[in-house]
């Protein structure tokens, strides 16, 4: 799985230097870069980031609270403090992981691997769940939110929610691609499709 | 995010722009700019084969960085009469070219595929195509277009408005990211891997063109079409 960035920095030529960095590596990409703090999470439901790189500087005297906020809002999503000049601890605790101003290009590349592999984000990996199966096969059938909720006795929300986790494990987005998938794993047979 | 990006001026040499991005060599014949330019600068190469060095550096633009968004008032002093045909000579080459040169790729590897895998394989490619040719044919070259001709005869319809326009562009493109993950990731790896490997490079080519024909229609066209409707009494 790609990891997808956002840095959340005010000066262009860190923001810009950084995510040079960071897209110079295969399996991350910038997906956004915004000056300060204000749309945050909207951007990030937006770009469906999993790792946000956040100059604590920004947040000033709500540093914590807003950091704490943005972790349960977002269980997914690992935060990342990035430290233009020096900053007590207390200040970068709430972050699980800090880049330094002075890192070097191969230091910021190790660290972003390990970010990425922190508890937040690797969460669950590839194989699809038992549950995320029978959505995907009733999504390969033709059938409709509405009528997966109906069958399953869950809320469309959660269907949503599993039909979206489906998409990120596979990579496949359209329900005609997931019915070859569905197929090509022998999930369903093609008298299924009738 | 762009990983280089050339500053595109009137006055930088064609050849050089080209060298700077090879990906700009496709836009030459969709504005009708034949080769044998020599060492023209765009400026000159333009007003050669009447196209609006304006509008041509600005579709530049978006090629060289798809984040790119042009600046509405800036569009407002462009001419736009080379636009029309620059999209419709898009489509005809994504028509006429590229979707045969896949299909026929597809086609070899539906073959190797046998009768396990190969019918479903070109049920997926069969209804792709149906989309594809309903949104770009039967909708955008049948519907907007002669729409905007008309508007631009200073006729007005009511059957139809540019803010009804459909985005459709995203689902063709995630159908054919789709198709390469299927080619890559899932169908068997000892069936034909190099066809394989030569068809997903040209899906991944022809799918950041799409991806820029799109954003020239959502921040480009729309507002110009817009700006004549709102032009009309």
């Amino acid at each position: 799985m790609r990891n997808r960035v956002i840095i959340c920095e005010a000066s262009e030529i860190i923001a810009n230097g950084l995510a040079e960095v960071i897209d110079s590596m295969a399996q991350f990409d910038v997906v956004a870069r915004i000056e300060s703090p204000e749309h945050l999470n909207e951007k990030i439901t937006a770009s469906d980031a999993n790792l946000a790189i956040i100059n604590p500087l920004l947040l000033g005297y709500q540093n914590k609270e807003f950091v704490n906020q943005l972790g349960k809002e977002f269980p997914n999503l690992a935060i990342i403090a990035l430290e233009t000049s020096y900053l007590d601890h207390s200040i970068l605790s709430p972050y699980s992981g800090v880049i330094e101003i002075t890192d070097t290009r191969s230091k910021i590349i190790s660290k972003m691997n390990e970010f990425s592999q922190s508890e937040a984000t690797k969460k669950d990996d590839v194989e699809l769940s038992k549950r995320e199966v029978d959505v995907l096969v009733a999504v390969a059938k033709g059938m409709m939110n509405k009528e997966i909720a109906d069958l399953m006795n869950i809320s469309i929300h959660t269907v949503i929610s599993h039909r979206k986790n489906i998409t990120r494990k596979t990579g496949i987005k359209s329900v005609s691609g997931l019915t070859v998938y569905a197929l090509l794993n022998n999930l369903i047979d093609e008298s299924d499709l009738l | 995010m762009s990983k280089k990006k050339v500053h595109l001026f009137k006055e930088t040499k064609l050849a050089e722009l080209i060298a700077g991005d090879r990906k700009l060599l496709q836009l030459l014949p969709r504005f009708g700019i034949g080769l044998g330019f020599g060492d023209r600068s765009i400026e000159e190469v333009c007003r050669m084969n009447n196209v609006s060095a304006d509008l041509f550096l600005i579709l530049c633009e978006i090629y060289v960085d798809s984040s790119f968004k042009p600046d509405p008032d800036e569009l407002k002093r462009i001419d736009m009469s080379g636009l029309l045909p620059y999209l419709r000579a898009s489509h005809q080459y994504y028509l006429d070219e590229r979707f045969p040169h896949l299909e026929e790729h597809l086609q070899r590897i539906i073959e190797a595929c046998g009768p396990k895998y190969g019918p479903m394989l070109s049920h997926f490619y069969e209804e792709y195509k149906k989309e594809v040719m309903r949104h770009i044919k039967f909708y955008e070259e049948e519907v907007v277009f002669p729409y905007i001709e008309a508007l631009l005869k200073g006729q007005r319809t009511d059957s139809y408005r540019i803010d009804e326009f459909e985005h459709n562009h995203t689902n063709i493109q995630d159908v054919l990211d789709d198709m390469m993950n299927i080619l890559l990731k899932y169908l068997p790896g000892d069936i034909l891997p190099k066809e394989r490997i030569e068809i997903s490079l040209d899906i991944m080519e022809l799918s950041d063109d799409l991806n820029r024909h799109s954003v020239i229609e959502d921040h480009i066209l729309i507002p110009y079409v817009e700006s004549l409707e709102n032009a009309l009494p």
